[in-house]
């Protein structure tokens, strides 16, 4: 659906030559919900706005859902940018149209007919939820709503691709959410294909199929979520990571821990996929002859699986706690015993 | 009783010449409007990381733009006696001023729109590109509707601005309420004339200036 061969995109400024974007290749495939996640400054927005042709690539040739879109220009451009539609940070919705009209505005350069436009955007507005609010103006609207307007308008002309720039970085948690769950919903009912750029692990780790990290202009891993968040390989991707599955203050945590439990072990375990589905602990404690005392966790859902951590306190005869151990090494868990430093 | 009070006014002629402010002030207010928004947006196009950016181009009208701003109004109608001689052939008359209105406002009403235009957020009209929109949709449907309200506030300025151009223009022939209270007035020493001529023109520029802020705020919906 998307390929990207060669990339590289040069600013020039005052200050000399940025490489924005060096080297990339990437393929996204069809119906995949894709992830680029980087701190700012990282390349990523110059990426995703190369896919519509906002930026034009310096070296390299993109192309999405047939389109050359690194060549190709004036009319043909127009054209192909109406099958791949963007959303934004701050939503960049027109203030002085009603939602109605917002949603009708793309429908409105494809030159549809007035009668179809009004169908296509009730059916629309029941889509994204927003049944009741057509005649608000975006003042009006609630930052969540924006973006469901926003969502709206990027579906109006059948895009085969969507792209999400940062689209719910200026939301709140819980609303980041429920603009997450409308963009699943849309990529399975429509077999949308869905770029998104964020710099918050927790959008990629909730609706991403495959996740690539970018640094300094350079994508420095890429694999599928699950993968990356079991064996983060650069240290740039283990820091991310470690935004969704150790809460911040962990390492206070532990050495306090450490400190309050000078016997016995305290272990710290990683789940992936099925494993963290296993009734472990049950299983420990029936099974050795030790105390198990659970400290701290978090499991959290991915698209395509499970992926947790949790601290536990293991006490007992310290023959049968090293066994103990050794069974859960058995069960494919991943376990490192946090030693009294 | 109000002839005791103004002896010298004599009322039909003030009313001809109110007509004669109305007619000078709204003919070069539209065509004020049409210029400055055009000139106005080639202004913001073609400024730098716009769609026709284009230096040169710029640099041309913003020079056109500040030198025909900056020359004071009663010069410039002198400076332009030729050339409204020329497309109209007199220099008498309420037309006669309308060349020299029109062309010392318009510039002036281009850099409010020019301001109003920069006002857009940046952001709405990538997302209009990234929509596949043409230029000209951008134009009619995204610049011209979002920047509206500093539009018509901008016209509003500009407008009483001219009703006090109209006046000057009055006093070299062009006829409306400052010929009048130049000529019949001032000169004649009719301070009564004077005094109701300029009432007049005030109410005129506070229902200018009301109109105005009632559209403004209709049409703002941010």
């Amino acid at each position: 659906m998307i390929s990207i061969k060669d990339v590289k995109k040069i600013f020039s400024t005052k200050n000399g030559k940025v490489n924005a974007v060096d080297n990339v290749n990437l393929e996204i495939n069809e119906g995949e919900i894709f992830g680029v996640i980087g701190y700012s400054g990282a390349g990523k927005s110059t990426l995703i706005r190369m896919l519509n042709g906002l930026e034009i690539p310096t070296e390299g040739v993109v192309s999405v859902a047939g389109n050359e879109v690194s060549r190709i220009k004036g009319a043909s451009l127009r054209k192909a940018r109406q099958e791949i539609s963007m959303i934004f940070q701050h939503f960049n919705l027109l203030w002085s149209r009603t939602v109605r009209e917002n949603i009708a505005f793309p429908l409105e350069i494809a030159g549809v007919p007035k009668k179809e436009r009004l169908e296509r955007v009730n059916e629309l507005i029941k889509l994204v939820g927003l049944d009741g609010r057509e005649d608000a103006y975006p003042s009006q609207l609630s930052g969540g709503q924006k973006q469901r307007v926003g969502i709206a308008r990027a579906l109006a002309n059948n895009p085969k691709v969507l792209l999400c720039d940062e689209a719910t970085s200026a939301l709140d948690p819980q609303t980041t959410d429920s603009i997450l769950d409308l963009l699943v919903d849309i990529n399975e009912r429509l077999g949308l294909t869905i770029v998104l750029i964020t710099h918050e692990m927790h959008v990629i780790r909730k609706i991403c199929h495959r996740v690539a990290v970018m640094e300094g202009g350079r994508i420095v891993e890429i694999g599928e979520v699950l993968d990356v968040f079991q064996k983060p390989k650069e240290p740039i991707t283990k820091r991310f990571v470690q935004q969704v599955t150790e809460p911040e203050e962990t390492k206070e945590t532990i050495t306090h821990l450490l400190n309050a439990y000078p016997n016995g072990q305290i272990v710290q375990l990683g789940f992936v996929g099925g494993s963290a589905e296993q009734p472990l602990i049950t299983n420990l404690i029936r099974h050795y002859n030790v105390t198990v005392n659970v400290l701290q966790g978090k499991i959290s859902q991915t698209q395509s699986g499970s992926y947790g951590t949790l601290f536990i306190h293991i006490d007992g005869e310290s023959d049968e706690v090293t066994r103990a151990i050794e069974y859960i090494h058995s069960q494919k868990v991943g376990v490192e015993v946090i030693s009294h430093a | 009783m109000l002839n005791e009070w103004l002896p010298n006014v004599d009322w039909e002629r003030m009313w001809e010449a109110t007509k004669e402010t109305l007619y000078m002030t709204s003919i070069s207010v539209v065509a004020t409007f049409i210029l400055g928004i055009i000139l106005g947006l080639l202004l913001f196009l073609t400024s730098k990381g716009n769609i026709w950016q284009n230096q040169f181009v710029n640099k041309i009208i913003a020079a056109f733009v500040n030198v025909f701003r900056s020359i004071p109004f009663l010069i410039l109608i002198v400076l332009l006696i030729p050339f409204t001689k020329m497309i109209l052939g007199t220099m008498i008359g309420e037309n006669a001023a309308l060349p020299a209105l029109i062309i010392g406002a318009a510039p002036f009403y281009a850099r409010m729109v020019e301001i109003g235009l920069r006002e857009i957020d940046k952001g709405v009209i990538e997302a209009s590109k990234s929509m596949g929109a043409k230029t000209s949709t951008i134009i009619w449907k995204v610049l011209i509707p979002e920047s509206m309200p500093a539009l018509v506030s901008g016209i509003t300025v500009t407008a009483i601005a001219l009703v006090g151009y109209t006046a000057m223009a009055g006093v070299i022939g062009a006829g409306g309420l400052g010929n009048l209270a130049y000529l019949e007035g001032f000169q004649r020493s009719r301070y009564d004339v004077v005094w109701i001529a300029t009432i007049i023109i005030l109410i005129i520029v506070f229902i200018i200036q009301m109109i105005g802020d009632l559209i403004t705020s209709k049409l703002d919906k941010r």
